[in-house]
């Protein structure tokens, strides 16, 4: 698979542009009720070491028997990453000896992945977008927590996360800037969020990204990367970047080199620090795990599942912009999280007429709601105005029972006290006046009263705004704006 | 009482289904034979509390007549296999007093049988050698010696404990395991008959484990039959096994007496090895001549890798062992000797909680695995295996129904005598049957004479995979030509 590369933000150094190569290792904790290998739980916030099998404590005679549901995620995961399914896989062990490691080896897959190439096309600012070609995605298992604060002597080992499936999603080199990088990893948290096969909680370390920099001279051969290790924020991720890039270009320009090393980003001083170098790297000694047969699958055990997949952002996004007429933007913006998708589609599915009105709750949704919410500080799932409500809301707009300034008041009246739209207008007067009667004598006073303006709106028809505006004041904002533009032009013969 | 030691499992089987004994009886008579027989050092744990216990709870299901296939009969179990709440160490300092709370899917088959466990027995540490020498333990003792001899012999290994056990009268039946040659050697250097099944026939789960893609549990018994009928309850598909192979379980024992006319029996050219001994070479002569008797064909085979088995054998096992011992860190279970830090605490424990042979393999396999070394030794050794495999695999597209070797190049050898200098000396026990474990096929071990001094000697029939009834209807053939062999007691 070829990936046209999307040129990237270059650095200005001393000696001219830099480019940044960035590659990420994305550690997505798969979706499922047992561990990778063995029955225990994967509940989140257990007790310590309550969530272990005899297998993830690794006692004598053990042996561990792979969780299907774990698989199914990760072929899943793939068709949603657009990439090779492998029918035969193998399970390799990873060898090292640390506490966090019951078995002294990690259960991963190193030659023959579940998964192979792919690619994902990420969002960037402005409308642009950028293809970036996934490597490979592979099941393995998550290691023990270590407690060091427990004991002044001690450090505990809590194995409940022991042993949770993890799918590791590897990119291509081809991301080129902060931008990209953090446009990718909330791209691919999407995915798998819609995908249901990680939650994608990044503060619970559902999702933890390593990330591969080194800079060149734009088009030049490659630099020597360091790892930053154990990312867990999109922000972070950003501003590791920036720093290693400048960081690894003054090096260069001071005449310097780089080392390939392991890293790590402390997010309050921002700036990465040494973990630890190449000549201290592992050998992992990875072999086939001999207690476990290669991972095989049929081709039509894959198109089952293919054809079972949710709609994904990208599919979402062009049916909203086809079928209802949304500007790319807002249908970008409404698809980037799974919950402001589903919200949106709530919305559309409480209208009464949805090609009408289906423009008008994109935009009520994203400027009214999103921007209440983000004000606020709350999270789609909790917003205080339900999908129901809102639909009812940009219903009675686009059948004209009220004002969109009207609608503004009973949202803020919804947001505040709830009720259902419909009967609140009823209950208080906010309906729309549409008595063209009624309208009229409106507009025939003001005109009365006003001589001057009249004659200043003849020489300059843009000023009849003034005269809409005392009509909307006077009838409280329930005046059809419509009927009174209308009524005016007439009137006043514009 | 004492007589009820030397019944087969078959006759004892007809003697508690007609109440001539009871299991208790039965059972005692073992526990007092174990209790005489110490200076074997055989038993690493005797169970005489939950032996009586068994044996009183399947007596009253025979009673009922609700008895399973192997109800009564006395048992020892291998240390290697897991034993719910019984001590089990694989013979090693590192596991210490280790009780673990579950028991072997092999085991529990055999409780639920209707079995009765009188105790666990020696092992090689970790199964690692082929004298049970090397045991935390200390060495087990052949019942058998050189004519005129006080010499101590080794029983093999690294099922020593079970061979020599049985073999003694100790135990009617036992538990084994064979990556390499763990239950057919010891089984020939006692006169003992052992079967070291297809890789998949038997679950490894609950087994400690040494080289997991080698690893198969077994029977050692005193005869065929008493082995077809052990095999029946051990085998079977165990969804806790990846690797075990989901196929019905034959009644193994209808194949005992089954005719061998017409089977082609190959004769491997590249197991004449040069040097070997005459009488082993005869015995080999014998035996074929025996199979020729009883109808078979006798037809020379070449399996052309054969020489190269031995030196991936022993890179494959300790490169899969390196990894399987890596648990055994002192952090959750066993021994653990303390140090300033984790490192430290690794170094110490594995340092005195690991015999030199376990060691050696460890380090062996850390070595052939490592980055630069991986393709040289570990995917080359891989890739011999396929050969080796494929060889097997021309041979029975032949025709042929399997193929007889010697069991061993020796008969048994004094304790101290081997693999002091040089362990290779000791690892060149396992010449004809490691092919078996790296092609994963099924192989047995049958008493077919003695030597010049009075040991015992075996021959090894192998078979296709899955073909463990081929094995018993043949192995059967040459118990009835060479007869039993029982030592005589002068323990």
């Amino acid at each position: 698979m070829t990936v046209s590369v999307k040129p990237g933000k270059l650095i200005k150094g001393q000696t001219g542009d830099w480019e940044v190569v960035i590659g990420m290792e994305v550690h997505a904790q798969v979706t499922s009720k047992s561990k990778l290998f063995s029955g225990a739980s994967t509940e989140f916030g257990g007790e310590p070491n309550s969530h272990v099998s005899l297998v993830d404590a690794a006692m004598p005679g053990m042996l561990p028997v792979i969780n299907e549901e774990c698989v199914k995620q990760a072929v899943r995961t793939g068709l949603g990453l657009n990439a090779k399914i492998n029918l035969r896989s193998v399970f390799d062990r990873k060898n090292y000896f640390y506490p966090d490691s019951p078995q002294g080896y990690q259960i991963s897959q190193y030659k023959s992945p579940v998964v192979g190439e792919g690619e994902i096309v990420v969002e960037l600012d402005g409308g642009r977008t950028a293809t970036i070609g996934i490597e490979r995605l592979h099941l393995e298992q998550d290691a023990a927590k270590l407690l060091h604060d427990q004991s002044p002597t001690m450090s505990c080992v809590d194995l409940n996360r022991c042993g949770v499936a993890l799918m590791e999603i590897v990119s291509k080199p081809d991301i080129r800037d902060a931008e990209q990088a953090k446009a990718y990893v909330t791209k691919l948290r999407s995915i798998l969020r819609y995908l249901g096969t990680c939650d994608g909680d990044m503060e619970k370390g559902s999702l933890r990204a390593d990330v591969n920099v080194s800079v060149r001279k734009p088009g030049g051969p490659l630099g020597t990367r360091c790892e930053i290790k154990n990312m867990n924020s999109i922000n972070f991720i950003g501003q590791a970047i920036e720093y290693e890039a400048r960081r690894q270009i003054e090096i260069i320009e001071d005449g310097g080199t780089i080392d390939q090393e392991t890293r790590l980003f402390d997010p309050n001083k921002g700036e990465t620090r040494s973990m630890r170098s190449k000549e201290e790297a592992h050998d992992y000694r990875y072999f086939p795990d001999p207690d476990l047969l290669p991972l095989e699958f049929t081709q039509s055990y894959v198109d089952e599942l293919k054809a079972k997949l949710p709609e994904l952002p990208d599919q979402k996004k062009a049916r909203f912009i086809e079928s209802l007429g949304l500007s790319p933007y807002d249908a970008g913006v409404l698809v980037a999280e799974r919950e402001s998708a589903v919200f949106y589609e709530t919305v559309l599915d409480g209208l009464a007429d949805k090609a009408r009105d289906g423009k008008l709750a994109a935009n009520w949704v994203i400027n009214e709601l999103f921007g209440r919410l983000n004000k606020e500080g709350h999270g789609i799932t909790a917003s205080p105005v339900s999908a129901a409500q809102l639909a009812a809301i940009v219903s009675l707009i686009g059948e004209g029972t009220i004002s969109g300034k009207i609608a503004k008041d009973l949202f803020e009246i919804v947001w505040t006290e709830g009720g259902d739209p419909r009967e609140l207008v009823e209950a208080r007067g906010m309906k729309q006046v549409t008595d063209l009667g009624a309208i009229e004598k409106v507009v025939d006073d003001i005109i009365a009263a006003n001589p001057d303006k009249v004659a200043q709106a003849k020489a300059k028809p843009q000023l009849a705004g003034w005269f809409v505006g005392q009509v909307m004041k006077q009838s409280g904002g329930k005046a059809n704006p419509q009927a009174v533009n209308d009524l005016l032009k007439t009137k006043l013969g514009i | 009482m004492t007589d009820l030691t030397s019944l087969t499992i078959a006759e004892a089987r007809e003697g508690l289904a007609s109440k001539s004994f009871t299991s208790l009886e039965l059972t005692n008579a073992h526990l007092a034979a174990i209790e005489a027989a110490r200076s074997l050092n055989a038993f690493v744990l005797e169970t005489p509390d939950q032996a009586r216990a068994m044996a009183r709870t399947v007596d009253a299901k025979i009673a009922k007549g609700e008895g399973g296939p192997l109800a009564g009969i006395p048992l020892g179990i291998k240390d290697l296999f897991a034993t719910k709440d019984v001590r089990t160490t694989a013979c090693s300092k590192i596991l210490g007093n280790f009780v673990p709370p579950y028991e072997s899917t092999v085991t529990s088959q055999l409780w639920r049988d209707g079995a009765v466990m009188l105790g666990k027995l020696n092992n090689d540490e970790f199964a690692m050698g082929s004298s049970n020498e090397t045991s935390c333990f200390g060495p087990v003792v052949n019942p058998w010696r050189r004519e005129g001899s006080n010499t101590t012999l080794v029983p093999g290994g690294s099922s020593g404990g079970s061979a020599s056990a049985v073999a003694a009268l100790l135990c009617m039946g036992a538990t084994a395991t064979d990556t390499g040659g763990s239950i057919r050697q010891p089984a020939a250097f006692t006169a003992t008959v052992g079967v070291k099944p297809t890789y998949g026939r038997c679950s490894r789960w609950g087994i400690v484990a040494f080289a997991s893609s080698l690893d198969q549990a077994g029977p050692i018994a005193r005869t065929v039959r008493d082995s077809a009928i052990l095999m029946r309850s051990m085998a079977g598909h165990d969804p806790k096994d990846t690797t075990s192979v989901d196929i019905g379980v034959p009644d193994y024992e209808a194949a005992i007496g089954k005719s061998v006319k017409g089977m082609k029996i190959g004769i491997p050219r590249e197991y004449r090895l040069d040097g070997m001994p005459a009488e082993i070479e005869k015995l080999w002569a014998e035996g074929a001549a025996w199979l020729k008797a009883a109808g078979a064909e006798l037809v020379e085979v070449s399996l052309p890798h054969t020489k190269y088995a031995l030196p991936a054998y022993y890179i494959v096992a300790p490169a899969e062992a390196s990894s399987n011992l890596a648990r055994y860190d002192g952090v959750r279970y066993g021994l653990r000797v303390p140090g300033r830090s984790i490192g430290e605490l690794y170094e110490n424990t594995r340092a005195e909680g690991f015999g030199d042979e376990v060691r050696r393999r460890v380090m062996i396999g850390t070595y052939v695995l490592s980055a630069g070394y991986y393709d040289a030794y570990y995917l080359r050794a891989q890739k011999v295996r396929t050969l080796i495999k494929r060889d097997f695999e021309d041979c029975f597209a032949k025709g042929i129904s399997a193929i007889l070797t010697p069991a061993t190049p020796s008969a048994a050898f004094g304790v101290g005598e081997k693999g002091g200098a040089d362990p290779v000396e000791m690892y060149l026990n396992d010449i004809f049957t490691v092919t078996v474990n790296m092609a994963g096929l099924p192989g047995i071990a049958v008493p077919a004479g003695k030597d010049a001094q009075g040991l015992p000697l075996g021959l090894q029939l192998i078979g296709r995979p899955f073909d463990e009834e081929t094995l018993f209807s043949l192995g059967e053939v040459v118990e009835q030509a060479a007869g039993r062999f029982t030592p005589p007691r002068w323990w």
